[in-house]
């Protein structure tokens, strides 16, 4: 029990605003919990488990080498194709799934928001990091199969968990809002994998950004993946000059998105137990 | 904590809302494009499922909430857990709060026991560490400790529930608040729970009760508040508000009775009337000699002779323990009932000298048997007072002190006498 004088005292009202991030940090350990739930359930009934991880990537691989390396001569910055194609699908698969998983999020949890309060941001957010283990596990992959093309790490792998956190924040940017817009209009889950799938050909996944005419490039990097996907790219194999210019122009519209975004979601989260 | 002590604060607080928005459930995007906002507005009733209601609990009170369905009980726990906002008015809650709104709330079936204390420990706003630190004594309460590493999905519904409401029991925080989690489980759970729960009062935690039962508020909680569509009807000693509040159900405590249109029901029998009658007339007062009649009217709507609807009651005492249940198809003029639609009277004897003293809640539900349906139940329809005047030719004779026991029948005795073996003949 705390003493008196130090209780939190929380203020019931009709509306209350602002971002406060602070709450995320402070329930880390629900955070953690639930992340870890859906980890569990996600792999419990699924007999390779884990290795769905590796897999999803690898077949997107297979598939865009043959048609985009192959068939269409996609050029790869001088990179066999399939390292080229797979070093983006990497971090593209943790994206895709994050969004998905975060846009459903509140509405799978509806038992959870209509019968006891804890911060709503914990769901989307939780939904995203469960993600990790999935990527780490990718990369892992990524990185022991570059000898099989002759290749090695680059020493800037070192800069591997800042793409991480990147992918995070631009999976939270783009996600917050879907999830608390999802609540209140079930069109929203059907328009994200469409949604998703136009994303995926606007940002250098399997075509390198060098494609686009350089002076359409900065509209490229305004998408928060294209510098996530060239940051992850040349941290693994520094292959090319370090993309400064584009990870800053795409980290800017992340944090721009991410603040829209949670303030959509602080707005709309105090309706949800009335209308999920 | 505020200048007075109070933990929890609510000042005019009022809840609206909008009956269709509710009922649709959500809204497609199609529907806000098509319709402007104020065409939907327009084309929804409101509804106020709270209104000016203030309230100040202090530290280590145990408040039951009463009403009936619909009252707001519901609501005004949501708004003191933060689950949703007040449309008007303020409010403050000082220190942490725990609700236990739905027993097993966050439980998830893949995962072990053990796994959902955690999962459910966090969810309730505990910290890891706590809930390392008590998990044994969760387990210990809920009686799983065999099944610890075993999915909750292979667990038992009794498992389950003592497991939920363990976690939630041991929750660390200074404002507990519990909603209807004794309408599940067994006696001795129940029991259980109305211990863990009173202990929780003892250790300076505040309680906030919500419940259908009456003898549970009664036994738990000292103070009751009354919620009557919304509003704050009555507030203070628990005896004296329950009693209000039986008073006020349709006449009296003795007397419950519903307009066609609210009968509780179905579409083959409908709750009319529930009476208690002494000497023929409605009375919620019956002295431990005299016997009592329960009297129960319900509309027959169907004209289905396989379906033969049949009245039961259920006697609970103050400490919510079933007394017995009876049935009206133990009669003969019960098999003779016409199976057509008609309104049915059905009146069944409670012979003097029978029942303990104390307050008796009366549970009545009209229910088939083959195949086994409720058409209409009714919790706490009536309730009574059973009072022993101590006259010299009760049960308990001239012995004045506590008399012991749930029932308090006056049995026939067989007595006999004989001289001691080798004592002298006493002349007759």
């Amino acid at each position: 029990m705390h003493a008196n004088g130090h209780r939190a005292v929380a203020v019931i009202q009709p509306r209350t605003s602002g971002l406060r991030l602070g709450e995320v940090v402070r329930s880390r350990d629900l955070l953690y919990f639930l992340a870890w739930r859906d980890i569990k359930v996600r792999y419990a009934q699924a007999a390779i488990g884990a290795a769905w991880a590796v897999l999803q990537p690898v077949l997107m691989m297979v598939i865009f080498a043959l048609f985009f390396g192959r068939l269409a001569k996609v050029p790869s910055d001088g990179l066999p194709y399939a390292v080229f194609a797979f070093t983006g699908l990497v971090p593209w698969t943790f994206f895709s799934n994050a969004v998905g998983s975060a846009t459903e999020s509140l509405v799978t949890n509806v038992n959870l928001i209509t019968k006891v309060y804890f911060p709503r941001v914990t769901l989307p957010f939780s939904a995203i990091l469960s993600w990790l283990p999935d990527l780490g596990l990718a990369s892992a992959v990524l990185l022991l199969l570059l000898p099989i093309y002759g290749l090695r790490p680059s020493w800037t792998v070192v800069f591997l968990p800042l793409m991480a956190v990147l992918a995070v924040l631009a999976a939270a940017a783009a996600s917050l809002g879907l999830s608390a817009l999802n609540v209140k209009y079930r069109d929203v889950r059907y328009a994200v994998p469409f949604l998703l799938q136009v994303w995926f050909f606007v940002t250098p996944v399997v075509y390198p950004a060098s494609l686009v005419p350089r002076h359409l490039r900065v509209v490229l990097a305004l998408n928060p993946m294209t510098g996530v996907v060239e940051g992850f790219r040349w941290s693994v194999l520094g292959h090319v000059p370090a993309p400064w210019t584009l990870l800053a122009v795409s980290t800017a519209t992340t944090l721009v998105l991410l603040a829209l975004s949670t303030l959509y979601f602080r707005r709309a989260e105090q309706d949800f137990a009335d209308v999920i | 904590m505020s200048s007075d002590g109070a933990v929890i604060r609510l000042e005019s607080v009022g809840k609206r809302y909008a009956i269709g928005a509710t009922q649709e459930r959500y809204r497609t995007l199609r529907d806000a494009i098509t319709r402007s906002s104020k065409a939907i507005r327009a084309g929804r009733r409101e509804h106020w499922a709270l209104k000016n209601v203030d309230l100040a609990v202090h530290a280590g009170e145990r408040v039951g909430i009463v009403g009936r369905n619909g009252a707001g009980k519901s609501t005004l726990l949501k708004i003191i857990s933060k689950i949703t906002q007040p449309t008007e008015g303020r409010g403050e809650v000082h220190g942490r709060v725990g609700s236990l709104l739905e027993v097993g709330t966050g439980f998830h079936p893949e995962l072990t026991g053990r796994d959902n204390i955690f999962l459910n420990g966090v969810i309730l706003g505990m910290h890891r560490r706590e809930i390392s630190a008590k998990i044994d004594q969760i387990v210990d309460f809920a009686g799983v400790s065999r099944y610890l590493d075993t999915p909750v999905k292979r667990y038992s519904s009794g498992m389950y529930l003592r497991l939920a409401f363990a976690v939630a029991a041991h929750l660390d925080s200074d404002v507990l608040l519990i909603d209807e989690v004794l309408a599940v489980g067994d006696a001795e759970f129940q029991k259980r729970c109305i211990g863990r729960m009173a202990e929780i009062g003892e250790e300076g935690r505040t309680l906030l009760f919500v419940s259908h039962s009456m003898p549970a508020v009664l036994r738990l909680c000292p103070r009751v508040i009354l919620l009557d569509g919304g509003r704050l009807a009555a507030d203070g000693e628990s005896q004296k508000v329950v009693r209000f509040y039986m008073d006020a159900g349709g006449g009296s405590a003795a007397e419950r009775t519903w307009d066609t249109d609210d009968a509780p029901g179905d579409e083959v029998a409908r709750l009319v009337a529930v009476r208690v009658l002494v000497d023929g007339r409605p009375n919620d007062e019956v002295e431990i000699r005299q016997p009592v009649d329960l009297e129960v009217e319900y509309l027959r709507l169907t004209a289905d002779p396989a379906v033969r609807p049949s009245v039961n009651l259920h006697l609970l005492n103050e400490d919510g323990l079933k007394l017995f249940v009876t049935n009206d198809f133990t009669e003969q003029a019960w098999h003779d009932l016409p199976s057509r639609p008609g309104l049915v009277r059905s009146r069944c004897r409670i012979p003097g000298n029978f029942l303990a003293e104390g307050r008796i809640f009366v549970l009545a539900a009209v229910s088939s048997y083959n195949p086994t349906m409720i058409h209409a139940m009714e919790n706490d329809a009536v309730s009574f007072q059973v009072v022993d005047r101590s006259e010299g030719d009760g049960v308990r004779g001239p012995y004045a002190n506590e008399w012991p026991g749930v029932v308090r029948p006056m049995l026939d005795w067989a007595l006999d006498w004989q001289p001691l073996p080798g004592a002298a003949p006493t002349q007759p």
